[in-house]
């Protein structure tokens, strides 16, 4: 078992090489570049496989690590190392990115059948892969930012892989900007903890940060993390900038499956709960994410009521379901965070995998209200997103009743308005899932419906992730998830049959309106939302977040622009020709002097020897007093 | 004044009388400033090009005297200065070959060698 330990860094490497040959050799070649795409990735996951069993076997715990690292560059006396640190936290992670990497490359070679490109896609998907691991195991918050960048730079890629749609290409700009903006802010935060603890190495900042607490206080480190935190606030989708996400949904479905929706988008959450040694220390901080993740669930679940889109309404779900790890991460429960992390990406990946099936099916038609009847032409689909929406809605025993309950009880311990946040999203997650759902599959079947039973490459994996969203829950519950993955002290979390009454009927009744409304049509949609009228419209249009963004940009940043050009022609262009002008002046009155007369200089150079060496006899006589009174 | 101290620009008989008798290093130095002197003179005055390399021959052959004499007068156990010579002729050689080419080569393009024609690089 220590084997896999020891070559946890053949995880992320494996994938890099089948992107490297990939883009070298087989580009061209769909089904070879398909074939070593996955056998790489296969490769991974048993070995992640190996890695968690290693860690279980070997008792590695939270607070005893396996760490191998090196030291990568030294830049200005400062060595960044690069390495691996093997926790079970890591060892989760590795498990759910590698499971979701697989099932998605399996699903692609469907989903890709007739794309010319799916050779560069296999190479990409590699790439992510490779990169999001490397994340995962990341010793130092350097390593971390750099794979932090390279995901990012590969969900670029990806969300503009038909980069002859102009949506895709305006998408993919949106989402690495967006990003990048919540990068700049964690940058700024990882130099601050250089410059502060002199090293940004997890586990020796694990060690200095109490003491550092206890003798400075947490002002300055206040601030550190809330710097740090813009990072995750860009990467997982948080308000205010969650915008870019949906958007994101441009890409490729399985993209948007393993990217959007498992992996990458948790990265944040990930972070924040790799550092939580930081920020558990600071109060300031874990309120601003609590109330952070708090509004983003409810805020984007408002949102995905009134969305039509298929893809935009899991991605505004997926948001609401990230708000609730920050959430939980915010009322100091790694557990919850991370339990819920690892169930989402299970069904999460299953309800987009569907979406993927469905709109294929569908010839590309997103608009759940032109579907319909679906049940009938895609049984197994149907199954298979009905456990996805019963595992997010959490109904026992399905993966999100455990994960969610958890989150909801640690929110009660700490706060009674974020439970009541975290409740009423319950309630909305529940109604527009069930929306979905009741609406795409149930009811008839359209007359020109083109939709059939999808191939097996696409089906099988929604089999083996729902199978995950049926027991995954489970599974952690039973197993005791907190015994290995918490920060501070262990203690039991049982279940509070008054907090998970209260969601599982709220579930109930969030199905039941749902099916009134769209199945029964005991109240006309229509109607309600002329009734609701501004609140509809606003919710419709996303809270005008996004023109928000285009206003403020329009008068701030064009503003700024305008005084800028008009600095630059009129002030520092005049400045610059002004020097000019007075250097070619002078230049002209000292080019008099060079006539081109050979002789005329050597005599020039001769009068100045001349100068010199009286100069020289001059300094010997006075100032050095050699000769004494020759002269 | 008292008499303990020479002044060196007190000359005596005596003193013309040893100069002129006994050649020391004194010579060599008045020598090479001589050949100094008429060489930055030539340099200076010359119109044509080879006059004017010949003139700067003439200064550095003015230095190697120097160099020689010295090393010869003057209490050091190596032969430095000889050997530094040396290197002025065989640098000094070279010159006059790359000087001597362009030379020619200025002839061929503007027909002349007067240095006051060629100053097309004035300001």
């Amino acid at each position: 078992m220590d084997f896999a330990l020891t070559h946890a860094y053949l995880i992320p490497l494996l994938p890099a090489l089948a992107f490297v040959v990939i883009l070298a050799f087989t580009r061209l070649d769909k089904k070879k570049s398909a074939a070593i795409a996955i056998s790489m990735m296969s490769v991974s996951f048993v070995l992640a496989l190996l890695t968690a069993g290693a860690v279980l076997t070997d008792h590695l715990v939270m607070s005893a690590t396996y760490i191998a690292k090196a030291v990568w560059v030294t830049i200005g006396g400062i060595p960044i190392s690069m390495g691996m640190l093997v926790d079970p936290l890591t060892a989760m992670m590795l498990f759910v990115v590698t499971t979701v990497s697989l099932l998605v490359q399996i699903y692609s070679i469907g989903y890709m059948a007739h794309d010319p490109g799916a050779g560069r896609f296999f190479a990409f998907l590699s790439l992510f892969s490779a990169s999001m691991l490397g994340l995962v195991i990341s010793v130092s918050f350097i390593q971390m930012y750099a794979f932090w960048e390279l995901v990012g730079l590969c969900s670029y890629l990806l969300i503009g892989f038909y980069y002859y749609k102009d949506s895709a290409r305006e998408a993919a700009k949106k989402a690495f900007i967006t990003t990048r903006i919540g990068d700049f802010g964690m940058l700024l935060g990882i130099i601050a903890c250089q410059v502060a603890f002199g090293t940004v190495d997890f586990m020796e900042l694990r060690s200095i940060v109490p003491q550092y607490v206890w003798s400075s206080g947490t002002s300055f480190l206040t601030i550190v993390g809330i710097l740090l935190f813009i990072g995750p606030i860009g990467k997982s989708g948080q308000f205010p900038l969650h915008v870019w996400l949906p958007d994101a949904m441009e890409g490729p479905t399985p993209v948007s499956a393993l990217i959007h929706a498992a992996t990458m988008v948790v990265a944040g959450v990930y972070l924040v709960g790799r550092a939580y040694f930081i920020f558990s220390q600071l109060p300031i901080v874990m309120e601003i994410i609590a109330w952070v993740g708090g509004f983003t669930a409810i805020f984007a679940a408002s949102i995905a009521i009134t969305q039509r889109p298929f893809k935009k309404i899991l991605a505004y779900s997926t948001i609401s379901q990230l708000g609730y790890m920050m959430l939980a991460l915010g009322v100091g429960s790694l557990t919850a965070s991370m339990f819920h992390l690892m169930t989402h990406a299970f069904f999460k990946a299953l309800l987009f995998l569907c979406a993927g099936a469905v709109i294929e099916a569908m010839n590309d038609e997103a608009d759940i209200f032109k579907m319909g009847g679906l049940r009938h032409r895609m049984p197994t689909t149907f199954a298979c997103m009905t456990i996805g929406v019963l595992a997010i809605s959490g109904i026992p025993p399905f993966a999100g009743f455990f994960s969610k309950d958890m989150i909801l009880a640690a929110a009660r311990e700490v706060s009674m308005p974020l439970y009541i946040i975290a409740t009423i999203t319950a309630f909305m997650t529940a109604f527009y899932m069930a929306r979905l759902l009741f609406v795409a599959f149930l009811g008839d079947v359209k007359d020109d419906c083109p939709a059939e039973e999808t191939n097996a490459f696409m089906r099988w994996p929604l089999v083996v992730l729902a199978a995950l969203s049926v027991v995954s829950g489970a599974a952690g519950h039973f197993l005791d998830f907190g015994e290995w993955i918490h920060y501070g002290p262990y203690h039991e979390e049982a279940i509070d049959p008054v907090i998970a009454g209260v969601s599982i009927v709220l579930t109930l009744i969030a199905y039941g309106l749902a099916y009134e409304i769209y199945v029964k049509k005991r109240w006309s949609a229509m109607e309600i939302s002329h009734r609701l009228g501004f609140i509809y419209t606003l919710s419709y249009n996303k809270y005008y977040v996004d023109e928000f963004y285009a206003l403020v940009r329009g008068a701030f940043i064009d503003g700024l622009a305008a005084v800028c050009y008009w600095l630059d022609v009129h002030v520092v262009q005049a400045i610059l020709d002004g020097l000019a002008h007075v250097v070619s002046l002078v230049s002209e009155i000292l080019s008099i002097a060079q006539n081109g007369q050979v002789q005329r200089y050597v005599a020039v150079f001769y009068c100045g020897v001349i100068v010199l060496a009286l100069y020289g006899i001059y300094y010997a006589v006075r100032v050095l007093g050699i000769l004494g009174g020759a002269f | 004044m008292t008499l303990d101290i020479l002044h060196p620009f007190s000359i005596t008989f005596m003193d013309m009388m040893n100069f002129a008798t006994h050649i020391g290093l004194a010579h060599f130095l008045l020598l090479s400033a001589v050949l100094f002197a008429i060489g930055l003179f030539g340099l200076l005055t010359k119109r044509g090009i080879i006059p004017v390399l010949m003139c700067i021959e003439l200064m550095l052959n003015a230095v190697n005297i120097n160099l020689v004499a010295f090393n010869h007068y003057m209490p050091v156990d190596d032969y430095s200065g000889e050997l530094m010579a040396i290197f002025a002729v065989a640098v000094a050689a070279c010159e006059v070959a790359i000087g001597v080419a362009l030379a020619f080569r200025i002839y061929r393009d503007r027909g002349t060698v007067n240095v006051d024609d060629l100053n097309s690089l004035k300001g």
